[in-house]
C-alpha cells in the first residue's frame, strides 16, 4: 500500500514539473518594441495565414513587396494555419514570427494572454497614424486598450439581392429598413402549388451562411455590453427586436417548410450557395461573394446596397471584421515582424494590390481612395460603407465565440417555438455569458 | 501459479539477482516508458489541470474546485452529456447488432464471399470526413438519392443533418456504415466454432437459428463483448462525424475556423468530446476542457469495469462454477 502511495505522489510530482514546463514554454513577450533589422541583417521571417489556393498566392506576392525595403529579408509563407495552430506553435517554441488570423472571435483572447504581443511601444516609437483605419476596426485589433494586432484588409457586410426576382416580385428599389425587408422577403417569396418553399425572399435563420448575430447586430443596433462590461441582450432592446423580426418572417414561411427548404440548400463557400441557385432573392454577406459570383454565377444579375436597418435613421450602418495580424510570443524577430506588420497595415501599393486580387476592402483612408482601386458597381457600397462612421466592428471577448454561439442556440430554439418568454430567455443568456466571462478570470 | 517473468532465483545469489532484475527492467523498460509518457503523464497532468484555470499560453492558476462546480450550471454540458449517452446506448447497440447480422450472413454464403466481405469491409478504411460528407449528400432532403427514391412513393424524407430528432440518427448511420474492422472480427470468430459443435446440435434436431442462438452467440461472447467495449468507447468518443454533420447541416462545411457551426441542429450532434474541444481551443479554458476529459476518464472507466466484470460472471456461469 505504502508503495502504492509513493508511486502515486511521484506520478503526480512529475506531471506538476512536466506540467510547469509545458506551460512556461514559448519565450516571453515584451512590453518594450524590439529593433528595427539593419539593412544587412540576413535574416528569415515566417509568416503563418490560413490562405490557401489562389488567395494563399495573391498573399504571397503581398508578402514580397516587403522586399522593396529590406531586400535582405527572406520570407517564408506557410498557408492553412488556423489559430489552433498558432497556439500550438507559441506553447510548443515552434512560433512564427507574424501570425495570420481570420478570426477576430480570438482576439480577446490573443491580447489578454500575451499571445500575441503588444504592438503599442512600436507604434508610438514610429508615430504610426493610427486615426488612418475605421475606429470599427480599430476596436476588433484590440482588447481592452491593449493593441496586439493588426488589420490586412477588411470585410464588410452589406445586402445583396437579384435583380430579376425583385423586378419580378414588383419591387423596384431595395428595401432600406426592417419592415421594408420584410416585405419585399415576403413577395419576392415563391411557393410550389403543395406549399413548398421554392424560393425565399430572405431567409432568416440564424446560424444559416452570414446570419451570425455578430453580423446582424449592428443593424438592429444590437449592443454586447452594457456600461459594466456584462452581456446586454436582455437591456438592448435592439436584440429583442431582431429576434422578433426573425420569428415573424419564419412563422410566415412555416417553421417546418422553411428547415426543410434550407436543409435543401448548397454550402456557404461551394457554387451550390443558395444566392448562386436563384433560391434566395435577398442575403446579408461580405464583400468578398463578389468575387464568387463573378466566378461561380455570372449569370446571376444582382446588387448590393447597404443591409436594411430598425430604424431608417441609422441605414448605411455596416459589420466589419476581417484578417488579423500580430507577432506571436515567442517570436524570434519581433523587430523585423513589426516592419513587416507596419508594411502590410499601412503600404497603400500592397494594401490597394491585395484587396483587388482577393477582393477584400482595404483597411486604411488612404487606401480607400486609392485611384490604382478597382472599384465596380457591386463593390462601391463596400467601399462606400467603409469609409463612413457607421461601420461597427466585432464584439471582443476573451472566451473565443462562445458568446456567438450562445445567441445563435437561443435564436434557433426561439425561431422554432420552443421559447414561450423572450425576455426571461435572454436574461438566461446573458447570465450563460457573463459566468463564462467571468471563468475566464479576464 | 509461476510465471518466467515473475520467478525468483535462489537465495544468496545477489549478482545473479540483481542482473535479473536488470534484465527483466531493460525488456520491461520500453513498454514502462511508452505508458508512464504516453498513457500516465496526460493522464495525471489532466487531473491536475482540472483543478486550475489555464489559457493554453501562462501557466495554469490553481482555482480549486471552480470548474468542477461550473459544470453544474452550465447547460450545454448536460445537452452534450445526454447526446453522448445516446451514443453509448443507441450506437453500442446497433454497431454491435449490425457487425454480428452481417457477419452471420456472409459465414453462411455459398459462393462471392471473398467480394461481399471485402466490399463490407472498404467503407471502415474511407476517411471519416469523406464518409461523412458522402452521407450527407446522399441523404440531402431536396434532390438527394435517398430524397427522390422516397419521392417515387410519395414519401418526405426525415431532414436527417437538420432535424435535431433526425441527425443523431443520421450519423449512427454513418457509423454503422464504417463498421467493418467489427464485421471482420465478428465473421472470424463465427468461423473459428468448431464445426462438430453444429453437428452435436443438430442430431439433437436444433434447426438453424436454434443452432445460432445455442452455439454460434454463447462461442463467440467473449469477442461480442469486445465488440460492445469497443463501441462503448467509439461512442464515448465520437467527434469528428458529429462535427462535419453538424458543419454541413448548418451550410457551413467548407468554412473555416469558429465560423463553424458546433452541434447543429440544436445541439443535437455536440458531442461529450465536441464540447470538451470547444472548451479548450475555441474558448480558451483548458482548466475546464480537463475537468470534463476527468469526467468522461471515470464514466467510461466506470462502464468498462461494469462491462469487464458481467463478462467475467458469463464465464463464470458458463464454465459451472464461481471463479472458474
Amino acid at each position: 500500500m505504502r508503495k502504492h502511495t509513493r508511486a502515486a505522489l511521484l506520478c503526480v510530482t512529475a506531471a506538476l514539473t512536466l506540467t510547469a514546463c509545458a506551460a512556461g514554454k514559448g519565450g516571453g513577450s515584451t512590453s518594450e518594441a524590439a529593433a528595427a533589422p539593419g539593412q544587412d541583417d540576413k535574416l528569415t521571417l515566417t509568416v503563418w495565414s490560413n490562405f490557401s489556393d489562389r488567395e494563399y498566392g495573391e498573399v504571397t506576392k503581398a508578402l514580397k513587396t516587403f522586399n522593396q525595403k529590406f531586400p535582405n529579408i527572406e520570407i517564408k509563407h506557410e498557408g492553412s494555419q488556423d489559430d489552433d495552430k498558432i497556439t500550438a506553435g507559441i506553447r510548443s517554441g515552434n512560433t512564427p514570427d507574424v501570425a495570420l488570423s481570420f478570426t477576430t472571435d480570438n482576439i480577446g483572447q490573443f491580447c489578454s494572454s500575451g499571445a500575441f504581443q503588444p504592438l503599442k511601444a512600436y507604434i508610438d516609437r514610429d508615430k504610426v497614424d493610427m486615426d488612418q483605419i475605421n475606429p470599427a476596426v480599430r476596436e476588433y485589433t484590440e482588447y481592452k486598450g491593449n493593441r496586439c494586432a493588426m488589420p490586412m484588409l477588411t470585410d464588410v457586410y452589406a445586402m445583396y439581392y437579384n435583380e430579376d426576382m425583385l423586378a419580378a416580385a414588383g419591387i423596384t428599389a431595395p428595401p432600406k429598413t426592417m419592415d421594408e425587408l420584410y416585405d419585399a422577403a415576403v413577395k419576392a417569396t415563391k411557393r410550389a402549388p403543395n406549399g413548398d418553399i421554392e424560393v425565399a425572399g430572405y431567409l432568416p435563420t440564424m446560424g444559416f451562411y452570414a446570419n451570425r448575430p455578430t453580423i446582424l447586430a449592428p443593424y438592429f443596433d444590437a449592443a454586447w455590453e452594457t456600461a459594466d462590461g456584462k452581456s446586454a441582450l436582455a437591456t438592448s432592446p435592439g436584440w429583442t427586436e431582431m429576434m422578433t423580426f426573425q420569428k415573424k418572417l419564419v412563422d410566415f414561411y412555416g417553421h417546418d417548410a422553411l428547415e426543410r427548404f434550407r436543409a435543401g440548400l448548397g454550402q456557404e463557400y461551394s457554387a451550390d450557395h443558395a444566392f448562386h441557385q436563384g433560391k434566395i432573392a435577398i442575403m446579408v454577406d461580405g464583400e468578398y461573394r463578389t468575387a464568387f459570383l463573378k466566378a461561380q454565377a455570372p449569370q446571376v444579375r444582382f446588387r448590393t446596397a447597404p443591409f436594411p436597418t430598425l430604424k431608417a435613421d441609422q441605414y448605411g450602418t455596416a459589420f466589419t471584421t476581417g484578417t488579423i495580424m500580430g507577432i506571436p510570443k515567442g517570436a524570434k524577430n519581433p523587430g523585423a515582424a513589426w516592419e513587416l506588420i507596419k508594411h502590410l497595415s499601412f503600404d497603400t501599393d500592397t494594401i490597394v494590390g491585395l484587396a483587388n486580387a482577393i477582393k477584400n476592402v482595404p483597411s486604411t483612408k488612404a487606401a480607400l481612395e486609392s485611384p490604382k482601386l478597382e472599384v465596380d458597381e457591386a463593390f462601391k457600397t463596400f467601399v462606400d460603407l467603409a469609409r463612413s462612421d457607421k461601420l461597427k466592428g466585432n464584439p471582443v471577448t476573451p472566451i473565443g465565440d462562445a458568446h456567438i454561439k450562445a445567441v445563435t442556440d437561443f435564436s434557433v430554439s426561439y425561431q422554432s417555438g420552443q421559447v414561450p418568454d423572450l425576455a426571461a430567455g435572454l436574461k438566461g443568456v446573458d447570465q450563460n455569458i457573463d459566468d463564462q466571462i467571468a471563468k475566464s478570470g479576464k | 501459479m509461476t510465471t518466467t517473468l515473475g520467478a525468483r532465483p535462489a537465495p544468496g545469489r545477489g549478482r545473479a539477482r540483481a542482473r535479473h532484475r536488470l534484465t527483466v527492467l531493460a525488456f520491461t523498460a520500453p513498454a514502462v516508458l511508452g505508458f508512464v509518457l504516453f498513457f500516465g503523464y496526460p493522464l495525471v497532468a489532466t487531473v491536475v489541470f482540472s483543478f486550475t484555470r489555464y489559457d493554453l499560453i501562462n501557466p495554469p492558476e490553481l482555482t480549486g474546485l471552480a470548474n468542477y462546480e461550473f459544470m453544474f450550471k452550465d447547460p450545454l454540458l448536460v445537452k452534450a452529456i445526454t447526446n453522448t449517452l445516446w451514443f453509448v446506448v443507441v450506437l453500442t447497440l446497433a454497431r454491435t447488432a449490425f457487425a454480428l447480422g452481417v457477419a452471420s450472413v456472409i459465414a453462411r454464403l455459398k459462393s462471392g464471399v471473398g467480394l461481399i466481405r471485402t466490399l463490407c469491409y472498404l467503407p471502415s478504411l474511407a476517411p471519416p470526413v469523406a464518409a461523412t460528407l458522402v452521407f450527407f449528400m446522399v441523404l440531402r432532403p431536396n434532390g438527394g438519392p435517398v430524397d427522390s427514391f422516397l419521392g417515387w412513393f410519395g414519401v418526405d424524407s426525415p431532414l436527417w443533418f437538420s432535424d435535431p430528432a433526425w441527425a443523431k440518427p443520421g450519423i449512427t448511420a454513418i457509423m454503422l456504415w464504417i463498421s467493418g474492422d467489427l464485421m471482420i472480427i465478428i465473421l472470424a470468430a463465427i468461423l473459428d466454432v468448431p464445426q462438430e459443435q453444429y453437428e452435436a446440435a443438430e442430431l439433437d434436431g436444433a434447426g438453424p437459428v436454434r443452432r445460432w442462438w445455442h452455439v454460434t452467440l454463447p462461442t463467440i461472447s467473449p469477442v461480442l463483448l469486445f465488440g460492445v467495449v469497443n463501441s462503448v468507447i467509439l461512442a464515448l468518443q465520437l467527434f469528428t462525424q458529429a462535427v462535419v454533420a453538424g458543419s454541413a447541416g448548418s451550410g457551413a462545411a467548407d468554412a473555416t475556423g469558429s465560423t463553424k457551426y458546433l452541434g447543429f441542429p440544436d445541439n443535437s450532434t455536440l458531442t461529450f468530446p465536441v464540447y470538451l474541444y470547444a472548451q479548450g481551443f475555441r474558448y480558451f479554458d483548458m482548466g475546464y476542457a480537463a475537468a470534463m476529459a476527468t469526467l468522461l476518464f471515470v464514466i467510461s472507466f466506470g462502464v468498462t469495469i461494469l462491462l469487464v466484470q458481467r463478462m467475467r460472471k458469463n464465464s463464470s456461469a458458463e464454465e459451472g462454477g464461481p471463479g472458474a
